[in-house]
């Protein structure tokens, strides 16, 4: 990586001079975390396509409008959106704003009042793996987040009920937001969790969403990602894993819009017959440009990972995917596999797809294979010929191209929302 | 019924009908019988509306309507039916949403209210026996994971669901041991009525042991060389396809 170049820098430079006259500044981390995100923004500046991290997605461009700090008014929201047979929980414009009342034994609270409450577990967790690979979007993140939300699962604790995490903004102009997660789920817990993310009615909305999950040993955290954003959005995310032992990690991945969708979900297999299975549906119309990028690594022996990601390319739409295997030297017997599996809806949709294993242990089975093509012209033949016609045929068979992704959401208020939203965002 | 005229067809720029001329009356059943590459799976292709022939001349006539003016769903709209040689596999679409979505857009076509959810199923349940197909296959994914006998089963399950005025076989009894056979020409025969038509395509005479044609048409090189009651079958079936051959290519 050649980050160090001088235009870099200065879109860089231009977002610091712009950024610290803002007032909230982040208050939860020390001095130490912020310091080092701003340097590193001084050093690193900005990616630009021609770093290859960033060779399809060019974030530069995004960083460089005028996207602003803003300040948070939780007046302005007037219905709340609710998922049935969850605790739902409210986050605005990137900060805390509520949660539904619940009797889990499980913390639902904001970074600021967390620092108090559970200093230890934020001293141990917070910013501590996300500051191990600093990118633009995690330093800016780090830097100016203001009070993000704080999940706690206390040792051997079951949670019931699914947790739902409302994204919610309510801006007019174009402003920068910081949502910040940190979610800790201690040994033998179980967690649900699902994040929502909406289109942007008024304004445009850049968001550096920064997570740092923690699965402790014998733990299963299963993560659904639903975002249906518009062509206001332009979303980092970067999803930060940790998992212990003997612990499963599911993610199931939604994107069905936003004009610019790049998520870095990054997984650290840290204690022996962990479990990963990060899978990933995406719809991109119009001229959206959706990039996921997977990093699985596999630190220490006898873990699994399986990946699974589908996307339906329409229009002048671009759908990125590329995942990273790394299997270290002491990694044997690692089971890793992966898959990508792209339909071209029209000549001018793009998809490009980049597998990438890095294997250092000698007792592996891994596998990746990626595929991308049109609509199947057999079977759409065989749909016409019993008298159905050519939208219902084109329908029918994206849906069966979907079905397996969808039928992983264990949650049915969500799986029929999802369907919903898959079916609306076919052309 | 249908009438041909005259049908000539291309693909890539080779020409592979060149005049097909039948006619086939409500209540028939015609059989076409040729030897390898003379053209038969392209005239089920054509008929059916597939895209990647061409058609350089001629007319067919489908009840009145220029078939070769209408898109491949409504042909089958219309009434026509074929029966594919090779039934594509579809995961992911179930065989009960496939003919549920099927039989609606025909009958929205048609100007009806789509079919209510228990007059389908008992539909389905009705069909499914006259073709033997276990209840379980009809909810799993098109074709996905059937043997070639199921495969063709369906076929003439999908058939008896849609009720068409005219099917094409398209070498259905291919690959069929003798219980499918048997399974399928009786499904066949259950469903000839005086006012639907069958067009059966096959290189064995087999068949039509099953299948009694009224009529034998032989297909070789693009053109109907030769017509005639049942009795022809046998006939082919006794002297192979090089008196035919030998007859025609000195022609």
């Amino acid at each position: 990586m050649s980050l160090a170049l001088d235009n870099k820098t200065s879109t860089a430079q231009l977002l610091l001079n712009k950024l610290s006259s803002i007032s909230g500044k982040n208050e939860i981390i020390g001095f130490e975390e912020m310091g080092a995100a701003i340097q590193y923004l001084e050093e690193k500046g900005i990616p630009t396509n021609k770093d290859e991290e960033y060779k399809y997605c060019n974030i530069d461009a995004v960083f460089r409008k005028e996207f602003k700090n803003i300040e948070n008014d939780f007046s302005v929201i007037t219905a709340l959106p609710k998922l049935d047979d969850c605790i739902n929980v409210y986050i605005h414009n990137g900060n805390f704003n509520s949660a539904e009342v619940h009797s889990e034994k499980v913390v639902i609270s904001d970074l600021k009042t967390a620092a108090i409450s559970h200093k230890e577990i934020i001293q141990k967790h917070f910013c501590k793996y996300i500051n191990r690979s600093l990118t633009a979007a995690t330093a800016l993140n780090s830097a100016f987040t203001n009070n993000g939300l704080f999940i706690y699962v206390p040792k051997s604790v079951v949670s019931q009920k699914p947790i739902c995490i409302h994204y919610l903004a309510s801006n007019t102009g174009e402003a920068m937001i910081h949502p910040r997660l940190l979610i800790v789920a201690e040994a033998n817990t179980e967690l649900n969790f699902i994040e929502k993310y909406y289109g942007y009615e008024n304004g445009k909305c850049f968001a550096t969403t920064t997570q740092e999950i923690i699965v402790g040993d014998n733990a299963k955290v299963n993560h659904y990602r639903v975002q249906a954003e518009n062509v206001n959005a332009y979303s980092v995310s970067s999803i930060d894993v940790q998992q212990g032992a003997d612990s499963v990690y599911n993610c199931n991945t939604f994107i069905f819009g936003g004009a610019l969708v790049r998520n870095n979900h990054h997984i650290t297999l840290n204690g022996k017959n962990g479990e990963s299975h990060l899978n990933g549906l995406l719809i991109a119309n119009d001229t959206n440009l959706i990039d996921n990028h997977t990093l699985i690594d596999h630190a220490v022996a006898n873990c699994n990972s399986n990946e699974l990601y589908k996307g339906i390319a329409n229009d002048k739409a671009t759908a990125v995917f590329n995942g990273k295997i790394m299997v270290r030297r002491d990694a044997q017997k690692t089971n890793a596999y992966q898959s990508s599996k792209n339909i071209l809806m029209s000549d001018d949709a793009t998809v490009n797809t980049k597998p990438q294993l890095e294997i250092f242990a000698d007792d592996v089975k891994c596998s990746h294979g990626t595929s991308t093509g049109k609509v199947d012209e057999e079977a759409l033949f065989y749909l016409k010929a019993r008298g159905i016609g050519d939208t219902s045929a084109r329908r029918l068979l994206l849906q069966a191209f979907a079905q397996e992704l969808i039928d992983k959401i264990e949650i049915e208020s969500l799986q029929e929302e999802v369907l919903d939203l898959f079916e609306g965002s076919l052309k | 019924m249908i009438t041909i005229k005259n049908l000539h067809a291309n693909i890539e720029g080779k020409e592979i009908l060149k005049g097909i001329n039948l006619e086939i009356k409500a209540g028939e059943v015609h059989a076409i019988m040729g030897p390898n590459g003379s053209g038969k799976s392209t005239l089920s292709s054509v008929l059916a509306g597939r895209t990647d022939y061409e058609v350089t001349e001629g007319e067919v006539w489908f009840n009145g309507k220029n078939l070769l003016d209408l898109s491949a769903e409504d042909r089958a709209r219309e009434g026509l039916f074929l029966a594919f040689q090779y039934p594509i596999e579809i995961p992911g679409v179930s065989n009960v949403n496939f003919l549920k979505t099927a039989i609606n857009e025909i009958r929205e076509y048609k100007g009806q209210e789509a079919m209510e959810a228990k007059d389908f199923l008992a539909l389905v349940k009705e069909k499914q026996k006259l073709v033997e197909l276990d209840g379980k296959l009809t909810n799993r994914s098109v074709n996905e994971g059937f043997s070639g006998g199921e495969k063709k089963r369906n076929e003439i399950f999908q058939m008896a669901m849609l009720n068409p005025k005219f099917a094409i076989l398209d070498e259905t009894d291919s690959g069929l041991d003798i219980d499918a056979l048997r399974i399928v020409a009786n499904g066949v025969n259950t469903l000839k009525t005086k006012e639907n038509a069958f067009l059966v395509i096959t290189h064995y005479q087999r068949l039509l042991d099953y299948i009694v044609p009224d009529f034998v048409h032989v297909l070789y090189n693009g053109k109907i060389v030769k017509s005639g009651p049942k009795e022809l079958a046998l006939e082919l079936e006794e002297k192979g396809y090089d008196d035919i051959k030998k007859q025609f290519d000195l022609a």
